[in-house]
């Protein structure tokens, strides 16, 4: 029903756009949409698309005084320098592939993780036979979810320090301290697990919606059939939810480069000691920026992660479409 | 509702396996909703501990030696805090309220059939999800060519508005019917009017929604000012708290300096307290919207 709603919404969708008159008769008899339009116009323009225009920093040397045009033109050079051209090691030992493959793994290992325990969340709470409990959970699990990244370091702090939470239990227990701001190997898996319990009532919150729309008439068979619980878990819930993971986890995937920034950063902030384990592209552009300047490189680097993260999405709008035509992008 | 009926009939059968999903269930997520209030817990009580004993002996679940001093000696000199409150509640008010008019006067035009350049439009905000100029061109462009750099407008304008709420809202207007806006217009009614008089009120959960979105985004935004603001008079809260915990110098700024026990472990986490309490009061009311957002937005942009 909703279908054919949408197909005949579309014929008269099409049946208008068929009778085109020109943009000067739609600015005129349509002035008011193109005056609604004209403060997003300029908002997109001088906050996304003439920082597009600046990526020509990138292949400068920048020099503030200069201004980006006034700049020295330096061809590739930033980006030699970052993709370790003609250094001993080459590519593998390159600053770019260090913070390209953390980036990656560190990328990976939160969405598959965290997608995992979301949908075995989501799934479980729907099960469960108490309304309230659900409710109650949800709302707990939605918590990390509002507070800033700034708060989120405090909290990192106020466990990880050496004389806080985890430090007092394992004295309490007669293990030895750990002073984690000065060991880096175990910062992947504490940033991690905060990226899986920031994002964990978000997640579980989607993954819910899309259970709550299920047909219950299918659950209601299924259980006049006999089907066990975990019958109708394994076989009709996972089944019915395995588009929705699938698109969810190859859109995230488009993005895979990007992102995390605001926790990596608050909880690692300028300790050097930790950056072998935890550098990633995010952080070394704003470091370039922020802490120890280098424009060029920077903006080289962020020139990469925009351009390899745009041929990501389009590789998986392309491979959502072969699957499920409905949900491509474009 | 249907699932209740589902959920009560396997009750009454209770297979065997159901009781140990059960079990292992509540179990299970009980204790993943505590690991997700407990370091809250741990912030709450530590800001309320005594320092020196914190420090010799370390944090626990209840507060050691219970104490409003960090709370008192923040506001013994309150006029950091009460500056840093009064930036950011002037910067979520304006950017949200702005925010919000000017997504939802694009997403009404685009969700509009009559408007036959929609699809190109749509395109150049899309694109901007697609590829980006990245941080630093971001910044020169905000710095050198805008002039934004410690002005106020700079926490509030380069984030007023982005491509998915346009989208978010353009979705959710679509599914008025256009025959509303038409008959409107017979009755003589001009697009603005139909606009803001017919289409917003409709528009509530939506517009409830985007804003609230956008204010939690402005209210949590540290990020910004650490980049354009540097003169500290024009901190917002959530960097005034960033500032804090990276160097205890700020502290004694931002306090009465007492040479003997500065209670800078606790302050910090008072300070923590102090800057999402609103947030942590607001959310539980608020948060039928985010999952509304989250159901409109779907998969699609």
């Amino acid at each position: 029903m909703a279908q054919l709603e949408t197909i005949t919404h579309q014929v008269t969708l099409q049946k208008k756009t068929q009778k085109k008159k020109g943009i000067i008769h739609s600015l005129v008899h349509q002035r008011t949409y193109w005056i609604m339009l004209i403060p997003s116009f300029i908002f997109f323009i001088l906050f996304a698309y003439l920082p597009m225009i600046g990526v020509y920093i990138a292949f400068t040397r920048y020099d503030y005084g200069a201004g980006i045009f006034g700049s020295k033109f330096i061809g590739f050079q930033n980006f030699e320098y970052l993709f370790g051209v003609g250094t001993e090691g080459g590519f593998w030992s390159s600053p770019i592939w260090m913070l390209t493959r953390n980036t990656l793994l560190y990328n990976l290992a939160i969405l598959l993780l965290g997608t995992a325990l979301q949908v075995v969340v989501a799934i479980t709470l729907k099960e469960l036979p108490s309304k309230k409990f659900r409710k109650s959970v949800q709302t707990a699990m939605f918590l990390p979810y509002f507070i800033s990244f700034a708060v989120v370091g405090v909290i990192a702090y106020n466990l990880l320090s050496t004389h806080g939470f985890i430090n007092t239990f394992l004295t309490s227990i007669g293990v030895d301290t750990v002073n984690f701001y000065q060991e880096p190997q175990y910062w992947p898996y504490i940033i991690v697990l905060f990226a899986i319990w920031k994002g964990l009532g978000y997640g579980t919150v989607v993954y819910f919606a899309a259970l709550s729309g299920f047909d219950e008439s299918v659950y209601e068979a299924a259980y006049i059939d006999g089907a066990t619980l975990m019958q109708r878990i394994m076989h009709i819930t996972l089944p019915l939810l395995r588009p929705t993971i699938i698109i969810l986890t190859l859109f995230s995937l488009g993005g895979i480069l990007k992102g995390q920034f605001d926790l990596f950063y608050n909880l690692v902030r300028d300790n050097s000691l930790l950056l072998p384990t935890t550098n990633i592209i995010d952080l070394f552009v704003y470091r370039a920026v922020a802490i120890s300047p280098n424009i060029g490189l920077g903006s080289a680097a962020g020139f990469y992660q925009s351009l390899f993260g745009l041929v990501l999405v389009v590789l998986v709008n392309w491979v959502v479409k072969k699957i499920e035509p409905d949900n491509a992008l474009f | 509702m249907m699932s209740q009926a589902v959920a009560s009939k396997t009750k009454i059968k209770t297979e065997k396996t159901a009781i140990l999903f059960y079990t292992i269930g509540f179990v299970v997520i009980g204790l993943l909703a505590l690991a997700c209030l407990l370091p809250f817990i741990l912030v709450i009580s530590g800001s309320l501990s005594n320092n020196a004993i914190i420090s010799a002996e370390g944090y626990s679940l209840w507060p050691k030696g219970f104490t409003t001093y960090a709370y008192q000696t923040i506001f013994e000199n309150a006029k950091t805090i009460i500056n840093a409150y009064t930036i950011t509640v002037l910067v979520t008010v304006v950017g949200t309220v702005i925010g919000v008019v000017t997504i939802a006067m694009t997403g009404f035009v685009l969700s509009r059939p009559d408007f036959q350049y929609r699809y190109g439009y749509s395109f150049f905000l899309y694109f901007t999800t697609l590829f980006s100029g990245g941080l630093i061109p971001w910044y020169i462009i905000n710095t050198q060519v805008l002039h934004l750099k410690n002005s106020i407008w700079a926490l509030i304008l380069p984030s007023v508005m982005n491509a998915f709420f346009i989208f978010l809202f353009k979705n959710f207007m679509r599914a008025i019917p256009h025959d509303l806006v038409e008959s409107a217009r017979i009755d003589g009614a001009s697009d603005f009017r139909i606009f803001s008089q017919i289409m917003m009120p409709l528009a509530k959960p939506a517009i409830a929604t985007i804003a609230l979105f956008t204010a939690l985004h402005y209210w949590n935004d540290w990020f910004t000012a650490s980049l354009l603001i540097t003169e500290e008079d024009k901190h917002p809260l959530q960097f005034l708290l960033f500032r804090i915990l990276s160097s205890a110098s700020v502290v004694v700024d931002t306090s009465v300096i007492r040479e003997e026990a500065l209670p800078s472990e606790t302050m910090k986490l008072a300070m923590a307290v102090i800057t999402t309490g609103p947030v942590l009061l607001f959310y539980p009311f608020a948060q039928k919207y985010f999952v509304t957002g989250l159901t409109i937005g779907g998969v699609k942009g």
